[in-house]
């Protein structure tokens, strides 16, 4: 698979998480592809942090809801709201957030480890970006879903323990990967779903800390 | 209600001192008080803090130079930003790594909860965001506290002495009303400033914004200034 199919492996892998009317927080990159793979009958309600709650399509110039200067998204692109959405304010979108209201989030990572701890804003000594809305979702939404490349060029980012500052710490449900799905339990980061493309002994030696292996190990496709 | 004085983007940046607290809302300049703020940029005042949930952008939605803060933040007329996410203003990465500029970063959520608490006379928060990471580490975090078996960490009340708001109607009482997503933090930051100024599209009058859609109480607004319609 080249880079692009590997997005679109995950995205697919990450719409079977969702079931219809589930609220959902979409990171930026890979996340925000997941929609476009969701099964027939399944509709989210998209929040957004800029206090969109039921998210519309991005409009295009000349649209009737274009309006740049409104209504935008976390990236300043213009956003819309759905027919049946609100808008909030911070504060009280955020209360959304912390208070479980939001269903899921899926987000990127930097690195993640087999305690669920998640790396995702910041790689000190080089540039600033700020966590913005990541350490909130983290928290409170109910289910925290990771979906990344396994590896990154080559190298790790599934650790024991996560070495860059954490965004928040045993917050992370899930990982989905090109390679495979990842519970996180008690005992470690448990193996539920392979892709046949690789054997077990390919994902735990792309892994940084022990894997166990569920004994009903199922097929991503 | 007694009317709120209308005046200019340039009166208003005349109340604004040297050194000021300002609290700005918008979200990337959408929901920001961006004509008061080109005036600040033309009186040349410094030594600013900024308070926002970030800079804004260096490049407006239809191409313009600037829009909103991030002009501040370039002709340094800023000491400190506190914001929860500066990475479309790398400017302000590159002034902090000369020691120029002091940054201090904040969860969203969290950011609009410390200036939620101080507008509403509350004594901190206490919020299950942030705990065993860095923000344990700023001075806004006053310590940690297990309540029935969870951590929290408590966080201080954030004031400021000029808030910046930017709507898109206020009527002659000072009742606002934000289009879209230009609520954001303007409702917080309205409740939490000495002296509040509400930037709008459009001034109107009273009756015109229904009672019961008004997102900004009057009461909250000191003075109004007409900005540009878009």
């Amino acid at each position: 698979m080249d880079k692009s199919e590997i997005k679109g492996f995950i995205a697919k892998r990450c719409a079977k998480e969702l079931k219809n009317g589930d609220v959902v927080n979409l990171g930026i990159g890979l996340p925000t592809m997941i929609p476009r793979y969701l099964p027939e009958g399944v509709e989210l309600v998209i929040h957004a942090e800029l206090g969109i709650v039921g998210a519309g399509a991005n409009p295009k110039e000349g649209d009737a809801n274009y309006m740049p200067y409104h209504v935008t998204d976390a990236g300043g692109a213009p956003a819309s709201v759905a027919f049946d959405g609100s808008f909030a304010d911070s504060a009280s979108n955020f209360g959304l957030i912390r208070g479980g209201h939001v269903d899921a989030c899926f987000l990127g990572a930097l690195e993640v480890d087999m305690e669920g701890n998640l790396a995702n804003w910041i790689i000190p000594g080089k540039k600033m970006p700020g966590m913005g809305g990541a350490m909130d979702l983290c928290t409170g939404a109910k289910k925290c879903i990771v979906c990344m490349e396994h590896t990154a060029k080559g190298n790790p980012k599934i650790f024991e323990k996560c070495r860059l500052p954490l965004t928040a710490a045993r917050c992370v449900n899930k990982i989905i990967t090109e390679m495979c799905v990842l519970e996180v339990t008690d005992k470690g980061l448990m193996m539920t779903e392979i892709n046949p493309e690789f054997t077990v002994e390919d994902v735990k030696a792309a892994t940084a800390c022990p894997v166990l292996v569920a004994d009903d190990l199922k097929s991503m496709i | 209600m007694a009317k709120k004085p209308v005046i200019t983007a340039k009166e208003a940046a005349a109340m604004i001192p040297e050194g000021a607290t300002i609290m700005c809302g918008g979200f990337l300049a959408c929901g920001q008080a961006r004509a008061i703020v080109k005036e600040l940029v033309a009186s040349g005042k410094g030594g600013f803090t900024l308070i926002a949930n970030d800079m804004a952008r260096a490049v407006g939605p239809m191409g313009e130079e600037f829009y909103g803060i991030a002009e501040l933040i370039h002709n340094n007329q800023v000491k400190r930003v506190i914001a929860t996410h500066v990475g479309m203003t790398p400017e302000v990465g590159e002034k902090h790594t000369a020691g120029d500029l002091e940054v201090f970063l904040l969860p969203q959520g969290t950011l609009a909860e410390c200036i939620r608490a101080d507008g509403a006379g509350l004594g901190g928060v206490l919020t299950p965001t942030g705990v065993d990471t860095l923000v344990e580490d700023s001075p806004f975090c006053l310590g940690k506290q297990n309540i029935n078996g969870k951590d929290y960490l408590l966080m201080a009340p954030i004031h400021a002495d000029v808030a910046l708001l930017g709507t898109y109607k206020c009527d002659e009482s000072g009742n606002c009303w934000y289009k879209g997503t230009m609520r954001n933090f303007n409702t917080v930051m309205a409740t939490a400033a000495d002296l509040v100024i509400a930037e709008t599209e459009y001034v109107v009058p009273v009756g015109e914004i229904e009672p019961e859609n008004v997102h900004t109480p009057g009461i909250c607004v000191d003075y109004i200034v007409e900005g540009e319609k878009k």
